[in-house]
């Protein structure tokens, strides 16, 4: 058997994708060009807290909070959130109103591995508002097998 | 019927601005994740939570896979009139819940 | 005749250094300190907190009638607040009747089989975590308070033998990594000193709530040791030294940990 043959034959197995869909900084772009559409949104008013460093990637701490007077005439409509490299780019998106008071959401959520956040938020001039963190997921050092 | 727990006023000032924070019992298996015999588990999340007071919506969220097990949601909301506050899950496999808080605006 | 009072008398001297030192000097943590602020605020906050969802639980099935006998636990035990104050802080214990210990999980089980006629729940089902946690929260904020008994001793000396024995590929021992390696870094986390403090917990590498004993195993897979089984008397035998090394710290449950 050819030698090269052999290596590029399993360098073509080993290089086949393993899952059938992952997040990557191109599908976030993506996913955020279908909210924003042609606009660009603009960096600022928008507060993305989850922390720099968690313990575990199952469980992680976010909030978005949005200077906002939450009134008729000048309110936050929707808060997207989104990562690079989950299996899916989409988190969550939420929508909200006037009756908010406060634009402020909270959640959990899980990060397969070290990455950025984005979120998006769009007030109700039409406008589309951003923040991102990064964030370093450490792994335990004794994990289960199986659940 | 699913554990809920949900923290939220019994009483506000009105026009006071009042967060509303719950948590639900759910496993959010994503879909991604094989199970012990190596297949695939399949995906079984909560897909939507909302909140309407007195019928009226005052938030909304659609959740992903990405949303971590046994959901934890945190809004807030301006203290018009008293009144019942309903928060109810949706998502795959028919899942359902629901939960009616009562706050008394003064 | 002196010789004898020197002795006692420099026992009490011991004695007394040795409570004072107790006292004075605790350097023990619970894995709690060790957690970053976001996730103590999770445990923290009751209506944060993902275990006071199995709380709640657990708290239905006290009141809920199940087995041939059609009884409740509130049937024989009443309201938990009182009657189930202090029980996770000097489990596991001898049952009457028996001289092997249980823990709180096999103490549950016992009441089904004998009092309520009913089947044993599995190691890990749901409800059975969901008792255990909703018996052991009514422990929380008490301090872990093993119980005076000699028939406890040579189970504990077993779990003591354990805790310092090297097992594995890895070749080490639970000592090794958490007594002498405790608060350093492996893979970025902090090496807790394994203190029993808030079980059933809400690990969230798990996202469900768990025993000890799947913990333990957790560690037994990670010095790549053969883990026992879930009802093996090992794991009872290492909660009582663990627990009588952890005496005086106050119990979390349900504990929130990475």
């Amino acid at each position: 058997m050819d030698r090269r043959l052999f290596l590029a034959g399993t360098a073509a197995v080993v290089f086949v994708p393993l899952s059938p869909a992952t997040a990557t900084p191109d599908a976030m772009a993506e996913a955020i060009r279908k909210i924003v559409g042609t606009a660009t949104p603009t960096e600022g008013r928008v507060k993305l807290d989850v922390p720099p460093l968690v313990e575990n990637g199952s469980t992680v701490p976010l909030t978005v909070s949005v200077d906002s007077p939450m009134t008729e005439a000048d309110h936050v409509k929707a808060i997207h959130v989104f990562n690079e490299k989950n299996p899916q780019p989409n988190i969550f998106s939420a929508r909200l109103g006037p009756r908010s008071g406060k634009a402020i959401v909270g959640t959990r959520i899980k990060l397969g591995d070290s990455q950025r956040i984005v979120a998006i938020v769009e007030t109700s001039d039409g406008k589309f508002w951003s923040a991102g963190a990064d964030v370093i997921v450490t792994l335990a050092a004794c994990l289960e097998e199986s659940p | 019927m699913s554990n809920i727990l949900v923290n939220a006023p019994k009483t506000a000032r009105r026009g006071a601005v009042i967060e509303i924070k719950a948590l639900i019992m759910h496993p959010m298996e994503t879909g991604f994740r094989p199970g012990p015999n190596g297949r695939i588990i399949p995906r079984n999340i909560i897909e939507r939570f909302t909140a309407t007071w007195n019928g009226a919506e005052i938030f909304a969220m659609d959740m992903s896979p990405a949303i971590a097990a046994n959901p934890f949601v945190s809004f807030f909301a301006e203290a018009k009139e008293s009144g019942t506050v309903v928060l109810r899950w949706t998502g795959d496999e028919g899942f359902v819940a629901e939960q009616r808080v009562d706050i008394a605006v003064e | 005749m002196t010789g004898r009072l020197l002795a006692i008398g420099l026992a009490l001297v011991f004695a007394a250094s040795y409570a004072a030192a107790q006292v004075g000097a605790d350097k023990r943590r619970s894995g709690y300190q060790d957690m970053g602020e976001a996730l103590q605020k999770m445990q923290d906050d009751d209506t944060a907190n993902p275990g006071m969802l199995f709380v709640q639980l657990g708290g239905q099935l006290w009141n809920r009638a199940v087995g041939a006998a059609d009884k409740s636990c509130a049937d024989c035990h009443g309201a938990a607040a009182v009657s189930m104050k202090g029980v996770a802080a000097r489990y596991p214990a001898i049952p009457g009747g028996s001289d092997r210990p249980v823990d709180l999980e096999g103490r549950i089980n016992l009441c089904r089989t004998e009092q309520q006629k009913a089947d044993r729940l599995p190691p890990e089902n749901r409800d059975l975590l969901a008792l255990t946690v909703y018996v052991a929260h009514q422990s929380r904020d008490l301090q872990i308070a093993p119980p005076y008994d000699p028939r406890l001793d040579a189970f504990r000396q077993e779990g003591a033998e354990i805790y310092r024995r090297r097992q594995g590929q890895l070749n080490l021992s639970c000592a090794i990594c958490h007594d002498d390696n405790a608060g350093k870094k492996l893979a970025g986390i902090v090496i807790p000193e394994a203190h029993p403090t808030g079980y059933p917990i809400y690990r969230l590498e798990w996202q469900a709530l768990g025993s000890l004993k799947r913990r333990l195993r957790n560690c037994l897979v990670g010095i790549r040791a053969e883990a026992w089984p879930l009802d093996a008397p090992e794991y009872v035998a290492l909660e009582l030294y663990l627990m009588q090394r952890a005496r005086g710290l106050k119990l979390e449950t349900p504990a929130v940990r990475p």
